[in-house]
């Protein structure tokens, strides 16, 4: 498998990794060396790396013709989307959680983002209807995962929690339907819409689109 | 000479530091040995739109019809129509009703495309097991099964980069953009 990667991107920030956390990169994460572009999507990181070749344009590999384009409504199609969009999702409560008891709950998720730090986070718990801002609980590094949290009261009825996240370049967290309306519903390769996590009277969380 | 003398234990400290690191780095990254020129060519496979990285050899459909039954057929099916959604590779319309279906023939925009991905991953149970010959055979069979070409017309490395893919104006190159 092959991938191109501008030049521009390699001799920015691209990198050739023989560790993570401090021991050797892992089998399954591409051992003994894997290419990471930090910002982009993991499909561009190629692991079990055997070749660079420079080359004078994109060679338009398998998986970045047939895999990882974008085709649009009117059948044209995306190729080389690279950066992740802004990005954000409660990781608890989320799908297959319960909550046990009326009360406090902890809100807290994780954002991203390929174009800069994470900014702001947003929280709702009605849909999207009013949102609440979300304490960012660790440092805000470039293309990195940022935890975020917030208190919510859970008063035993029905409920939606979404959040929201805004980046360092003003990119703001879209819907998941305004990603449908923009590029229609043959295009599944890349997803930074708002995630849904519907909350029902017995305190059940399941993944849903609102 | 006290100048000379001090050259001397600059040099012998930074060749015991450079000896050090070279000792600690083969232990804990093992980078292994270097390869040989001809091991590295069985990787240098690269194959590009404009003709750099195809192999020497050529072959037609007529001929890629015996080595696409014996080697191709038992996933994607005796004319290219698949045993499953990934497997199929002949048929499709971009401008059809519905999704549409992305083949080889209705999506990939070029035929090196094509050539790589066989001569490096196909076929799925020996990559790499077909001469350049068998490549060029097999790929003139498929884009002779999607009716891009005709059944005797030789694919070789000046042949391939001319034939035109059917979708080959479908794509939004946004690889400068970025």
């Amino acid at each position: 498998m092959g991938r191109s990667v501008p030049l521009a991107k390699a001799m920015d920030d691209s990198m050739l990794a023989l560790f993570q956390n401090g021991e050797p990169v892992m089998p399954g994460q591409g051992y003994p060396m894997r290419l990471f572009n930090p910002g982009w999507e993991g499909n561009t990181s190629v692991k079990w790396l055997t070749q660079i070749k420079l080359t004078n344009g994109p060679v338009h590999f398998r998986d970045e013709t047939s895999k990882y384009t974008d085709t649009l409504p009117d059948r044209s199609s995306l190729q080389f989307t690279f950066p992740m969009g802004v990005k954000s999702l409660i990781t608890s409560p989320s799908g297959q959680m319960s909550l046990n008891q009326r009360g406090i709950y902890r809100v807290t998720g994780l954002a991203w983002s390929g174009s800069g730090s994470i900014r702001r986070v947003e929280v709702s718990a009605d849909g999207g209807r009013s949102w609440a801002d979300a304490l960012i609980d660790s440092e805000r590094h470039e293309k990195a995962l940022t935890r975020f949290s917030i208190p919510w009261e859970w008063n035993g009825g029905s409920a939606i929690l979404q959040s929201r996240a805004t980046d360092s370049a003003g990119n703001v967290q879209p819907t998941r339907q305004s990603i449908l309306d923009e590029r229609g519903n043959i295009a599944t390769y890349h997803f930074h819409g708002i995630q849904s996590w519907s909350v029902n009277n017995a305190g059940e969380v399941r993944d849903a689109h609102a | 000479m006290p100048m000379l003398k001090r050259i001397a234990s600059i040099t012998a400290l930074l060749t015991v530091a450079a000896t050090s690191f070279l000792a600690s780095s083969q232990e804990t990254v093992r980078l292994g040995t270097p390869i040989s020129e001809s091991q590295l060519a069985n990787f240098d496979l690269i194959a590009q739109p404009n003709g750099n990285g195809l192999p020497a050899g050529s072959g037609t459909a007529r001929q890629g019809k015996a080595v696409y039954d014996a080697r191709c057929a038992a996933c994607h099916a005796a004319n290219g129509e698949g045993i499953s959604a990934a497997t199929i590779i002949v048929g499709g319309d971009m401008q059809s009703e519905g999704e549409p279906l992305r083949t080889v023939g209705s999506y990939w925009p070029e035929a090196s495309t094509v050539f790589d991905f066989v001569r490096r991953a196909m076929p799925a149970d020996a990559p790499k097991s077909l001469s350049d010959d068998e490549v060029y055979q097999v790929v003139a069979y498929v884009l002779f099964l999607n009716g891009i070409i005709g059944e005797d017309q030789e694919l070789n490395a000046s042949t391939l980069p001319r034939v035109e893919m059917p979708n080959a104006d479908g794509f939004i190159d946004q690889s400068a953009i970025h």
